[in-house]
């Protein structure tokens, strides 16, 4: 027998390799072990996630006087009084009748940014997405008060027209098809057991689907070494989808966060959590 | 300056369990930036904890440890309410400590 050698012993040897794979069973049955070994990574990092750092620095965020006219967050209504952050998020998008608008959080910080602290909205909405050293105030903020929402059951309530409209809309949003692809959040989101690599897709078109994903974001990614908010995923759902950006506090981004937000409601919410 | 540690510490039957996060970008030096320039080395040397003044952990760390790690070990002969101390030294003489109470 010949012995390998070289380059071409080294394709041979991957030919091998090749065909070997061709003989193990298909990827579904690949998939669940992988799943199961996902858990236990995400189990094993829980302990000791880095995003209570960001929530450290929100919160210390929340407290200091800041902006032209030197004042802090504390004043900040989000939804449940002035100042009271206990179980804000849980209930978030929602009616304001003060701006005669539904917000989301991160709109709502604005706000409060431009007419509390005195902020400019260019100012106020300079960076919503942190890279590096260059931290995003929203991200540390949203991980502070998502965090003090933890346990607390989701409850966004549909009551204000408004409200229903924003719902309505950001159902509109979800299965619109479009862009380059002719996708929509649907294709990747409307059905179970779909995937992108070894990443299970959720299906947000069911209970257990909906609200496992809303519940669980916040949450800091060990592969970016970074905390990224709910928000940030429908940014990077709109690059996947080749769709134009998601505009930052406009009224489709809320729209479709109210929308699967809402369709969250009865799970305990769970985030800042850790993925990988 | 950099960030606070998060410090967490608790007494068990005479044991003392302590939990420690760190906020530090750990760079390796051997990742490139967008314009494919090397970025610097920039990591946590030397850890050490010290509890009423004793050294109870010592550390050297390198390139290999994760950003923003988190590092957690036990003690014995800690009681609550004394103090516990946390340091690290990264490459570039960057210092932080920071305290927490054994709870």
């Amino acid at each position: 027998m010949k012995r390998l050698s070289g380059r071409r012993g080294l394709r041979t040897l991957l030919l091998a390799a090749g065909a070997a794979l061709a003989l193990l069973p298909p990827a579904g049955a690949f998939s669940q072990s992988a799943v199961d070994e996902i858990a236990k990574y995400r189990q094993q990092l829980q302990d000791g996630n880095p995003a209570e750092l960001w929530e450290a620095r929100g919160e210390a965020l929340w407290k200091t006087k800041r902006g032209p006219r030197n004042v802090s967050m504390e004043g900040c209504d989000l939804g449940k009084g002035p100042g009271v952050v206990k179980g804000a998020y849980a209930e978030l998008p929602r009616y304001f009748a003060d701006a005669d608008r539904v917000m989301d959080l991160e709109t709502r910080l604005v706000h409060c940014m431009t007419t509390q602290q005195g902020f400019s909205f260019a100012e106020a909405t300079r960076r919503p997405f942190g890279a590096g050293s260059n931290r995003s105030d929203f991200e540390s903020l949203a991980a502070w008060i998502t965090s003090e929402s933890k346990g607390v059951t989701m409850n966004v309530a549909l009551s204000h027209p408004k409200e229903r409209e924003a719902y309505q809309i950001g159902e509109k949003i979800f299965y619109f098809r479009g862009g380059p692809h002719d996708f929509a959040c649907a294709t990747c989101h409307g059905e179970s057991g779909k995937r992108i690599r070894l990443q299970d897709l959720p299906n947000l078109t069911e209970k257990a689907g909906a609200q496992l994903a809303y519940t669980t974001w916040p949450a800091y990614r060990v592969s970016q070494g970074e905390l990224r908010t709910f928000q940030w995923r429908l940014n990077d759902c709109y690059r996947q989808q080749r769709f134009p950006d998601l505009k930052f506090t406009s009224d489709a981004s809320i729209a479709l966060t109210a929308f699967l937000a809402r369709n969250a409601n009865g799970a305990a919410f769970n985030a800042p959590a850790i993925k990988r | 300056m950099a960030d606070p540690m998060r410090i967490r510490v608790a007494e068990r039957d005479g044991v003392v369990n302590v939990r420690i996060l760190m906020s530090h970008e750990m760079e390796t030096g051997q990742r490139k930036d967008n314009s494919g320039n090397l970025v610097p080395a920039h990591f946590i040397r030397n850890v050490v904890a010290t509890h009423q003044g004793r050294t109870v952990l010592s550390a050297q760390w390198g390139t290999a440890v994760a950003k923003n790690p988190f590092l957690e070990f036990s003690f014995k002969g800690g009681k609550k309410g004394e103090k516990i101390a946390v340091t690290w030294e990264d490459n570039k003489g960057e210092k932080r400590t920071d305290e927490a109470i054994i709870g």
